[in-house]
């Protein structure tokens, strides 16, 4: 019997619009869009310009520094748009699509899966992105030999998708046989991670090289960035690559079928949503084709992925390239009249300094006002509570303001990463920018290592 | 409320950059988020913030000192009567101990939130909350007879040499508010020491009663009349001469539960400060050298500013230590080092004061050794490692 570690440290955000568990049926947009931004630290070097043709697995851009990593076009069709935003960066290629045509990359019989045929595909469909890597959370350099592979097969973020749910209504084929060639990777094993007494487990258990670890606890239990810290953790040198379930079954799915379709399920959640449910979705596809109908008016706000990590999208914007989720919220622009000092029976809070923590278990409709100005840290002992790792996040915090490399690498940079610490973040009453912080420490890291 | 708002909206242009007041601009900043949670929406990163900031905490404070102030200006009024040999009713020492702290408080936010307004001005930011809470506890510690302009003085040192020069609020080493009593201390020490200066009206001097001498039990303990100490009773309830708000350790176990049931006060610093006051009270019993050792340790907590010392001073989480293992040896070595001050140094009857400024000084330290530990830790992970793979 797998042993299930637990983790008392953490905090669940009580929000209102959990997906209920309904398939709403397949989405079929006609604008794909693929975001450089997606992937941090990527400095992207186009391959098609506007008005290209291109077929599903097609090439779009590559990365300058590692040129063998390509994203690749999720449909057939045109590059309609390259849109590019300040010093003309490269936001997104968007892609319209016509028709099914793939390129075909061949089918791989289960026993003709080895470590470079899966690296081969892996490469050439532009589905290697999916393995990323801690120090860092960049994608994986295909180079390096990891000391473990991991995959993360729950989420605990706020709202997030039932992966027992979206399990019961994919191809379990895919999942092995993706699961089967990640194992190949890391001498032929491979450590799942599953939400403690997920059903998931049976699915998987005899397939050769798996260890599966159970985890309970309150988010962030479900990043990969706690699982690895508690069962291999990074040491400086020490490199461990870590991929997401649900894009193994599309591995599985390009070595079965021969074909780059990444399809997904995902959660449309949010206190807007009038009908909070599961859609099917190629990566990459326009959430206009499945909100339009369901969310309220007003002023809201859309993103892609969970309300801590996920990326800011237009409603028309499309989906993240690791996100199974869409999260819609009210916006906050407003103004509160003595706002600071209301009693605060609505308002959720992760002190306890207003009422409402008399009522443990009501969910909230949570907006995006940042209820305060920034300050200097003042209160301390806030961030240790929700992060269950041995790292002492305030001081890392000030180690990287200070850009003290070796102090940085000593409190544990090479283990975190700003999903981890994005709970600080949001209890932070001095409203510090956390999250970019971490992400300022990470790439002094990578521009000094290199 | 609407009218208010639009009628700020009218001014704020006058306040921004390149207006006719941009010089107030602080000011103005500060007014307006003061009476408005400002419209501000996230722009990177988790997409909600909590509801709590540092204004909301900064009153919690502020709620959890309203029992101490509410106690301290009756047992003022309380003591004053009694120096003069006149029976009072609790309303009317109530009234008279509000009126003569009133001056104090107003003076200290007069003057200290100033300074802030300036200081912040002056660097471009917004308004720190910080001295919201600073503005209160130092009328709180202070001899009721203080002259206001001592006060202001003390302030001012306390807020710009204590806080300002180090950057503000969350960057100064050492508790403003203390410092400001330190201050007073050592530059007048005879508004700070001796029998006077605890009640109202006494340092003036006319028509004490026989045999009213206002002196406070810890001063009472250093001349050796331990006999005359008031019952434990009377000391723990507070109706006893000393600091206005120190006094009653009732009023301040209320500020203690609203800071512990909140979070927003360490329950760990003042478990340490009494764990730490306890074990060195027990240690003086055991070694009984004198009367004042002889004295059962639980007199310490009632005594003097011990309590008020734990509860409000030693957990300022700026400048305590900021580890969870640190605040449990910071409060520790507080309580310790307080007894031993008081106890053992007949120059300075009460030793919390000092106490907590001295290890305000150390609670880097205590957490550069807790985080050194967490670092070891993970470097022996790396070794443990090398040795299993060699095998």
């Amino acid at each position: 019997m797998p042993r299930t570690i637990k983790l008392k440290k953490g905090f669940d955000i009580r929000l209102k619009g959990v997906a209920g568990k309904k398939m709403a049926g397949s989405a079929e947009p006609d604008l794909f869009g693929v975001k450089p931004i997606d992937f941090p630290g990527l400095t992207p070097k186009l391959n098609v310009k506007e008005g290209s043709e291109v077929l599903a697995g097609a090439i779009l851009f590559h990365d300058k520094h590692r040129p063998e990593i390509i994203y690749t076009s999720p449909v057939n069709g045109r590059v309609v748009s390259i849109e590019r935003g300040e010093r003309r960066k490269i936001l997104e290629v968007v892609i319209e699509k016509r028709g099914n045509e793939a390129i075909d990359f061949g089918k791989t019989r289960h026993e003709e899966i080895t470590e470079e045929r899966v690296k081969e595909s892996l490469l050439a469909s532009g589905l290697w992105p999916i393995i990323r890597q801690r120090p860092y959370h960049i994608v994986a350099n295909p180079h390096d030999i990891p000391k473990s592979v991991f995959v993360t097969g729950f989420d605990s973020s706020p709202l997030s998708p039932d992966y027992d749910f979206i399990l019961e209504n994919s191809n379990i084929s895919h999942y092995r046989t993706g699961l089967y060639a990640l194992s190949k990777l890391a001498n032929g094993r491979i450590n799942l991670v599953l939400k403690e007494k997920s059903g998931a487990g049976s699915y998987f258990s005899d397939i050769p090289g798996i260890e599966i670890h159970y985890f309970s606890g309150p988010h962030p239990s479900g990043n990969p960035g706690i699982h690895i810290h508690h069962i291999d953790p990074v040491n400086k040198g020490e490199v461990v690559w870590f991929a997401n379930l649900q894009d193994v079954s599309i591995l599985g799915r390009l070595l079965e079928e021969g074909i780059y379709k990444p399809e997904k399920i995902v959660a449309l959640t949010g206190s807007e949503v009038i009908n909070p449910q599961y859609y099917r979705i190629l990566s990459g596809g326009s959430v206009a084709s499945f909100v339009a109908d369901n969310v309220r008016p007003g002023n809201n706000r859309y993103i892609s992925g969970n309300v801590l990590t996920g990326t800011r999208i237009r409603s028309d914007g499309y989906l993240g390239y690791y996100d199974s989720q869409v999260t819609v919220i009210p916006e906050g622009n407003y103004h509160e009249f003595f706002g600071w000092a209301t009693p605060g029976i609505g308002k959720f809070s992760f002190s306890r300094t207003f009422l409402s923590s008399l009522f443990p278990r009501k969910e909230y409709r949570l907006d995006t006002n940042l209820h305060g100005g920034e300050r200097a840290f003042v209160v301390t002992g806030q961030y240790e509570k929700v992060l269950p790792m041995d790292i002492y996040p305030m001081q890392l915090l000030k180690a990287i303001l200070a850009e003290d490399i070796e102090m940085m690498e000593n409190l544990g940079i090479y283990e975190v990463a700003e999903e981890d610490l994005a709970l600080c973040e949001y209890l932070c009453p001095s409203k510090i920018e956390i999250q970019s912080i971490v992400r300022k420490g990470i790439d002094l890291m990578i521009k000094e290592m290199s | 409320m609407n009218s208010l708002r639009k009628t700020l909206d009218k001014l704020k242009p006058h306040f921004s950059k390149g207006g006719r007041f941009s010089k107030l601009q602080s000011v103005f900043d500060g007014m307006e988020s003061f009476m408005f949670v400002p419209d501000k929406v996230t722009f990177s990163g988790s997409h909600i913030r909590d509801y709590t900031d540092l204004k909301r905490t900064m009153t919690i404070v502020i709620i959890a000192l309203l029992p101490a102030l509410l106690f301290g200006s009756y047992n003022t009024g309380l003591q004053h009567f009694r120096s003069v040999g006149i029976e009072s009713g609790i309303f009317q020492s109530f009234g008279y101990g509000f009126l003569r702290i009133l001056p104090l408080i107003i003076v200290s936010y007069l003057v200290g939130l100033g300074i802030e307004f300036i200081a912040a001005q002056i660097r471009g930011h917004e308004i720190n909350e910080g001295y919201l809470v600073t503005g209160l506890l130092i009328p709180l510690i202070m001899p009721i007879d203080v002259p206001l302009w001592m006060l202001a003085l003390a302030v001012a040192f306390a807020v710009i040499l204590g806080k300002e020069v180090f950057g503000g609020t969350g960057m100064n080493t050492f508790n403003p508010a203390l410092l400001a009593r330190a201050f007073v201390f050592f530059s007048y020490p005879g508004w700070m020491t001796g029998d006077t200066v605890w009640t109202a009206g006494l340092t003036a001097g006319k028509n004490i009663a026989d045999g009213f001498s206002g002196a406070t039990p810890l001063s009472l303990c250093v001349t050796g009349e331990i006999s005359r100490l008031p019952s434990f009773m009377e000391m723990f309830v507070g109706t006893i001469p000393g600091s206005f708000g120190e006094t009653s350790v009732i009023a301040i176990l209320i500020g203690a539960a609203v800071l512990i049931a909140t979070g927003v006060g360490s329950w760990k610093i003042m478990a340490g400060v009494f764990g730490g006051g306890l074990a060195m009270g027990l240690l003086l019993n055991a070694i009984s050298a004198n009367e004042y050792m002889h004295l059962p340790f639980y007199y310490q907590f009632v005594m003097g500013g011990f309590a008020f010392g734990a509860v409000f001073m030693a957990t300022d989480p700026v400048t305590a230590a900021q580890t969870e293992k640190g605040k449990w040896i910071y409060g520790f070595l507080i309580g310790v080092l307080s007894i031993l001050i008081r106890v053992l140094n007949p120059a300075y009857p009460e030793g919390v004061m000092l106490a907590i400024l001295l290890m305000n000084v150390f609670a880097p330290l205590i957490d550069y050794f807790v985080i050194q530990s967490s670092i070891n830790r993970r470097l022996k992970r790396v070794k443990v490692e090398i040795k299993t793979s060699v095998k």
